[in-house]
């Protein structure tokens, strides 16, 4: 109930706000992009280096919409309510998370497909990319949230913040594009695939609580 | 009904008040007075449990609101000096989505009847954004009127940015909920016009609990705290 109906206010709001949602997407494209402009145009070297480059970018753009994640429910007021209420905290949050990967890991995961065509990858390293990004991205969110909730109100909490929480992404990015480079070295990414889905499930569990704490902290 | 014990609060190296204690009993609008940075807004976070005491506890209905906490909010209202109003909905949107979160589900004529009693009929499908900022104080008010179960409504400078007639309202409304059993604890600068039971509680003056500022006196009771 109170899930739902949160979720329902963070894609409105995602909604009305279309512009900050498109500027981490197209943060990611032009990242991602601007690489063959700068390795070169071989072939082999992009289709080898496209996983890791798609995967950072992936990392940096969710680090760039964090901000997001709290910071204007703490200006206006509306995050005091929320710790206010006779409803469990961590539920809320978890809401907030789960329309934040709507509205960012989701997209990264399907404009994976069209990059990877861009760096004529194979097909089944593609579907390998795409379900990495899937399984990968619910984690950057949550681990994410846990370092905006600390951050919240300081000043130069943006800086913080990545510092913070990039080497929390360490172990996403390194089985999120080892699985995709197992593929591509005819190898199973099976492996690489479930420690991502554990990671996922694990702060999906975990973080919620986290962040919740935290934000108190920060609220005081 | 609510009852602080000993409270005191340090917001910074600066003591704010020490030694605060009083009771709230059904029917009872506290009304919290005291110079800018005397600590009303802090002492509100505390009984709000949003800031912790550097001493002293906060009970409701007998029991600490620490160990309380949900079943503790579902029954108190906070309006805070942020309106907790998002620019991006419509009025409607924000009464209803702030009902929601508030774990007090409620339908949409609902959130637009509450809304006709703050005095915003017609206004309810216009961008918060484009509201002033005396309707934008009125459309966070409106949460009162979806809040009958909350017997605790605490209200951090709820008449600023009010024209005559809206605190006229507001005062009524305050009233009514004192009449039904209810406790109100505000801040204001105003005489309060409320009706019924209004006790005063002045965290300017020393029988309250206000120590005097331990190094630089009052020179530092003007600035502010929260």
């Amino acid at each position: 109930m109170t899930l739902a109906t949160v979720l329902r206010r963070d894609l409105l709001l995602a909604l009305r706000q279309r512009a900050d949602v498109f500027n981490t997407l197209l943060f990611f494209l032009v990242v991602v992009t601007m690489v063959p402009l700068g390795v070169g145009p071989e072939l082999e070297t992009l289709r080898r280096i496209a996983p890791g480059v798609i995967w950072v970018a992936a990392l940096l753009a969710a680090i760039l919409s964090l901000n997001r994640l709290f910071a204007n429910d703490y200006a206006d007021g509306t995050l005091e309510q929320m710790l206010l209420t006779g409803e469990p905290l961590p539920l809320i949050v978890m809401a907030k998370c789960l329309a934040h990967w709507l509205v960012t890991g989701l997209p990264i995961t399907l404009m994976a497909w069209l990059l990877g065509v861009m760096f004529s990858l194979p097909a089944d390293a593609i579907g390998i990319l795409m379900v990495s990004l899937l399984l990968g991205t619910p984690a950057l969110s949550l681990i994410g949230a846990v370092g905006a909730a600390l951050t919240l109100g300081l000043r130069g909490g943006g800086v913080l913040i990545t510092l913070l929480v990039l080497p929390l992404y360490v172990p996403v990015l390194i089985f999120g594009a080892g699985g995709v480079e197992a593929v591509a070295g005819g190898l199973s990414a099976q492996g690489h695939l479930l420690v991502l889905g554990a990671l996922s499930l694990g702060a999906t569990v975990l973080a919620p609580w986290a962040i919740a704490a935290a934000l108190r902290i920060s609220m005081e | 009904m609510l009852e602080a014990i000993d409270l005191e609060c340090q917001r910074g190296d600066r003591l704010l008040f020490s030694g605060l204690s009083f009771r709230a009993e059904a029917g009872t609008c506290l009304h919290v007075a005291g110079a800018n940075g005397a600590g009303k807004t802090s002492l509100q976070r505390i009984l709000c449990g949003l800031l912790l005491p550097a001493a002293g506890e906060v009970r409701w209905r007998g029991a600490s609101i620490r160990k309380l906490r949900e079943d503790y909010w579902h029954e108190l209202a906070y309006v805070g000096h942020l309106n907790g109003v998002k620019d991006d909905l419509s009025a409607e949107e924000n009464v209803f989505f702030a009902a929601g979160l508030a774990g007090r589900a409620r339908t949409r004529e609902q959130a637009r009847a509450a809304l006709a009693q703050v005095g915003l009929a017609g206004f309810e499908d216009l961008a918060a954004r484009k509201l002033s900022q005396g309707q934008k104080r009125r459309v966070a008010l409106a949460r009162l009127y979806l809040a009958q179960d909350a017997p605790l409504w605490i209200l951090d400078e709820p008449f600023t940015a009010l024209d005559v007639r809206g605190v006229a309202n507001l005062a009524q409304r305050i009233g009514d909920h004192l009449g039904r059993g209810g406790v109100v604890v505000l801040t204001t600068h105003q005489d309060v016009p409320v009706p019924g039971r209004v006790r005063k509680l002045d965290l300017g003056a020393p029988p309250c609990g206000l120590e005097p500022l331990p190094d630089d006196g009052a020179a530092g009771a003007g600035e502010g705290g929260a």
